[in-house]
């Protein structure tokens, strides 16, 4: 009896432990290829071959499929992460670089750096159903939680794009601080946050009214304003922290998601874009795209635990449980 | 038995003494340190980060860098000072009645070592109390795990002071100790920059920085302090105590100086 017992005990052990083992998924801009991170180990498993000059990634919502922005291929293509084949390539205009995908899990909208336009894609029928004219240079790309708007960010034209996903117009544009680079909506839907690379700053803004509520300035000691550069953004799902990348500052900053208040600035690699939160929300991952590697931190205790080497210029990060 | 355990105590007993009776050199041992830390790390603050070299698993400031070659930098001065306190003792004659001390004259010099070791780790924790909480923050069993390495790296230094000692025929001669020793162990070593970025400057600067054995102490204690174990740093550090141990205890003559002013 007691055998059994411990037998069920391992064997419910050995399950939870392989729950536990998150994998991460990089994209390496320079090497045109994906990095594997097994999240126990804190190793590179596996470096996969993709299109040229992957950079935005995302995930399915049932975490099976994995999107990739093949920047150079001018495709996106999606990877199924059970056999890691690319199982097809959709048309996503020229050179995407971020994408989003609606809740609904088929639409994908993705911005066109070079054409100025949101080509939003079918992913179950690979049609085109629209292409928006959007700012010059468009990049961040986010769609709300309810599913109603789709937010796309242009770096030369410093706005926000409202895209009403009803019926795939633009219906209203917000004026942010130089050079837009990501959005990130909170969970709730009300706020969405929004990076300024060159004006080196994060606005929050009230979703309801789309005006700015806050702007965010960042100031770590040592450091050159101009180096200051806020790209990725990442909020915590318990609302408690916005994690904001500073580029060539080479740090994160930790902030209160509640007060605005900057709490800590945690060194990482070289030139930090793009961050992932692991499932559980206890560790945050970093891209370092000059050093190449991706940084480990522990939320809990906002310490960087580790930095783990990839390719060459890594640049999106997604975490699968 | 009981001889050797009451005579060790009595050395450990005056060091002790001695150290809290010189409260300032307490406070000097610290102030330097420190001023590297705050003063000179803070001019040369590389915010943005120091490549990653192992033992290291990240990103880290150049104060979280120079912390344990601050550490060891206790433990030269000390270790160098106590040779100071040899020449001292010798010439105002104290060191002649430890020595009409039946025991062994190699286990009174041990004594003597590991007495002036003990009072340089006091030092060492201090500091290392400090740094914590201006933000160099190792792992807590690394502060445990240096211990050890500390300890060994307190004998190394003042094995090497002794032995220096035993040279040195006058007090005045310890301003060439600190500009022929101190200074050039502690500059020609991984104590302030790792050795990568010394052997971009020079293949020659280098080699002297990696056949130091001050650089082999830093990273003993660099590496303890991290929870991770240097077999050449350790191998290094335990020969070379040995053999200075050794050679001190060997070239140790208390007649000298008294025999010269008798004379």
């Amino acid at each position: 009896m007691r055998l059994t017992h411990l037998a069920c005990a391992i064997a419910l052990g050995l399950t939870s432990h392989t729950a536990l083992a998150a994998t991460a998924y990089v994209s390496n801009e320079k090497d045109d290829s994906i990095s594997v991170i097994d999240l126990d180990s804190l190793e590179v498993t596996a470096t996969l071959e993709v299109g040229m000059r992957p950079r935005g990634l995302l995930l399915s919502s049932d975490n099976k499929l994995l999107y990739i922005c093949a920047s150079d291929s001018d495709r996106v293509q999606v990877m199924d992460l059970a056999t890691r084949t690319i199982i097809k390539e959709l048309p996503s205009g020229a050179d995407p670089e971020q994408f989003a995908l609606h809740p609904n899990d088929r639409w994908l909208y993705i911005s066109n750096e070079d054409d100025a336009l949101v080509t939003v894609v079918d992913t179950q029928s690979d049609e085109v159903l629209a292409q928006i004219d959007v700012g010059v240079e468009p990049e961040g790309m986010a769609v709300s939680p309810d599913g109603k708007w789709a937010v796309n960010t242009s770096e030369t034209t410093n706005m926000l794009h409202w895209i009403d996903t009803s019926t795939q117009q633009l219906v209203d544009n917000t004026l942010v601080d130089q050079r837009p680079r990501h959005v990130e909506f909170d969970k709730t839907g009300k706020r969405l946050w929004a990076s300024a690379e060159i004006g080196g700053t994060v606005s929050v803004i009230d979703v309801a009214s789309r005006q700015i509520e806050k702007v965010l300035n960042f100031q770590i000691k040592g450091v050159h304003p101009d180096k200051v550069q806020p790209v990725g953004v990442k909020l915590s799902d318990d609302g408690k922290y916005a994690f904001v990348a500073l580029g060539p500052a080479n740090h994160v900053a930790v902030v209160d998601a509640k007060t605005y208040e900057v709490l800590d600035y945690l060194l990482v690699g070289r030139r930090v874009w793009h961050m992932a939160l692991t499932p559980d929300q206890k560790r945050l991952l970093t891209t370092n795209g000059v050093s190449g590697d991706v940084s480990v931190i522990d939320v809990d205790s906002l310490k960087v635990t580790k930095s783990i080497k990839v390719g060459r210029y890594p640049w999106g990060v997604v975490v699968t449980p | 038995m009981n001889a050797y355990w009451y005579c060790l105590q009595g050395i450990v007993q005056r060091e002790w003494l001695r150290f809290v009776l010189q409260r300032s050199r307490f406070f000097s041992a610290l102030v330097r340190p420190l001023l590297w830390l705050l003063v000179f790390a803070a001019g040369f603050r590389a915010a943005l980060g120091i490549a990653i070299i192992a033992p290291y698993d990240t990103y880290i400031t150049y104060e979280t860098y120079i912390v344990p070659g601050l550490a060891c930098m206790i433990l030269l001065f000390n270790g160098m000072q106590g040779s100071l306190s040899m020449v001292y003792d010798r010439e105002m004659g104290s060191m002649r009645v430890l020595l009409t001390s039946p025991l062994p004259r190699a286990f009174l010099l041990a004594s003597k070592l590991l007495a002036i070791a003990l009072i340089s780790l006091l030092q060492v924790y201090a500091f290392l109390a400090i740094a914590w909480f201006y933000g160099v923050q190792p792992p807590v069993w690394g502060l445990l795990a240096a211990l050890p390495a500390l300890l060994l790296v307190a004998l190394l230094l003042s094995a090497l002071g002794l032995l220096l000692s035993n040279g040195i025929r006058q007090l005045e001669n310890f301003a060439g100790v600190m500009n022929f020793v101190i200074f050039p162990l502690f500059f020609l070593s991984s104590a302030l920059y790792p050795l990568w970025k010394m052997r971009e400057a020079s293949e020659w600067l280098y080699w002297l920085c990696a056949l130091n054995p001050f650089t082999h102490a830093v990273e003993l204690v660099r590496f303890a302090l991290y929870l991770r174990f240097s077999p050449l740093a350790l191998a290094v550090c335990l020969g070379l105590t040995l053999l200075f141990a050794a050679l001190a205890v060997l070239t140790f003559n208390p007649q000298h100086a008294a025999l010269r002013k008798g004379s």
